[in-house]
């Protein structure tokens, strides 16, 4: 299986920004380029903190989604 | 080839660390940002939680400022770390529980640390001498050098020129003559950078980042260490003491009571690490107890939960007591009068 394929999920529920973005930014540290890692978030802080964190450090925002009061984001792990 | 010399500019998301950031970038020197998460920083939380600003724009302003100078930005995770500076500081607090000479210490040791692993070669900070009056002045500039650790790999861009040479400056890394000598308490110098740069947005200063720095918030931490016998907390703790009415009718507990709408749904994911409750018969705010409580507290603090609530002038209000293992039962109280609710109980 290659990296793109596999999705790593990160239950940032209940964490206020910017623990959001910490706890994907420590799943990307671990990952290679290329996977997907999704970010289940409740403070809607998070649908404008992970892209604009995906974007400087050079990563790419896939899908974001809310359903109810739960926001969802996938971004793909860039190059180093 | 000539070396490319490698900065950590330690970014809050404020003006100073900006045009400190950008003062460098300007000399052709890569930089990156770092940004240290205590768990005690102001940054969007209760904006996020309450209702009424949930349309207000949101925005970490660190992540902001990093996007605007196109540069990487690294969040470090340092609450567990921090909490023997906030327990133990050398050099004392400030006007409240803020102890900002022995955190800025604290934050370049750790961005020493990292320029060392990340193989970088100088440290900057947006600091100008005079701007704050407990960690930037004259004379703790230096202390913050040598406590630190990082000696003269620690650079102030903005007030390098009233301070002596540090190693990027004499070994020719960077012009010091194109750095600055700001001093004092005056906004005039950086806004006038900032025009030059071309900065037309960002962030205003607003009496400091840190909840620390906030007299009710401090009285809040207080309150919290003395009713556990010591000075101990996790992230929860402190996050809920940014949220709703805190009342303390007994030494022995507390209770959290939401004021609005998004602050009771945040509450609420806090449901099964507390006893809860919350009006049925009336509109009302959920509120959780925090301590352990004896016979009759758990009607005193429905009471006063039903007092905040739309019922306050009715006979009775009925409420749902919620136990942490999902049990309910049903409550039914007089609201507590206004003139019952001692002063002394809200911190």
């Amino acid at each position: 299986m290659s990296a793109s394929d596999e999705v790593v999920t990160v239950d940032a529920r209940r964490l206020l920004c910017p623990m959001p973005v910490i706890r994907v930014q420590n799943e990307v540290k671990k990952s290679p380029p290329g996977t997907r890692i999704r970010a289940i978030c409740t403070d809607p802080g998070a649908l404008s903190d992970i892209p604009a964190w995906a974007r400087i450090n050079g990563h790419k925002i896939i899908a974001t989604e809310s359903l109810d009061d739960e926001h969802i984001i996938t971004l793909e792990v860039g190059e180093a | 080839m000539t070396k490319q010399y490698k900065a950590a500019a330690l970014i809050s998301g404020g003006l100073d660390s900006m045009l400190a950031a950008r003062a460098i970038q300007e000399q052709g020197i890569y930089v990156e940002g770092l940004n240290f998460f205590t768990g005690f920083c102001v940054e969007g939380h209760t904006h996020a939680i309450r209702k009424k600003d949930q349309n207000r724009p949101k925005r970490n302003n660190a992540l902001w400022v990093a996007e605007q100078l196109g540069m990487k930005l690294h969040f470090v995770d340092v609450i567990e770390e921090y909490k023997e500076v906030l327990f133990n500081p050398k050099h004392g607090y400030g006007a409240h529980l803020n102890p900002c000479l022995d955190c800025k210490i604290f934050m370049v040791e750790k961005a020493l640390e990292w320029i060392k692993e990340n193989e970088f070669d100088f440290i900057i900070t947006g600091e100008v001498i005079g701007q704050r009056p407990k960690s930037q002045r004259k004379e703790t500039m230096p202390v913050i050098a040598r406590e630190s650790g990082a000696g003269g790999l620690l650079l102030r861009p903005l007030c390098a020129k009233n301070l002596p040479a540090t190693i990027p400056e004499q070994e020719g890394w960077i012009d010091r003559e194109a750095l600055f000598d700001f001093s004092g308490r005056t906004r005039k110098p950086q806004m006038a950078l900032a025009e030059r740069y071309g900065f037309t947005e960002y962030a205003q200063p607003a009496g400091g980042c840190c909840f620390l720095t906030d007299a009710q918030y401090s009285v809040k931490l207080t309150d919290l260490w003395k009713s556990r016998g010591s000075k101990a907390y996790e992230l929860d703790d402190i996050m809920l003491l940014k949220v709703g009415r805190h009342l303390r009718p007994k030494p022995e507990f507390k209770v959290i009571i939401s004021r609005e709408e998004g602050e009771g749904k945040f509450l609420q994911g806090y449901k099964n690490q507390y006893v809860s409750l919350k009006t049925t018969s009336h509109a009302g705010p959920l509120a959780l107890l925090d301590g352990q409580l004896e016979p009759g507290d758990l009607e005193l603090a429905a009471r006063m939960v039903a007092r905040y609530s739309q019922g306050r002038n009715a006979e009775q209000v009925e409420l749902e007591v919620r136990e942490k293992d999902g049990t309910t039962r049903t409550l039914s109280v007089t609201p507590l009068p206004p003139s019952e609710i001692q002063k002394g109980w809200l911190l």
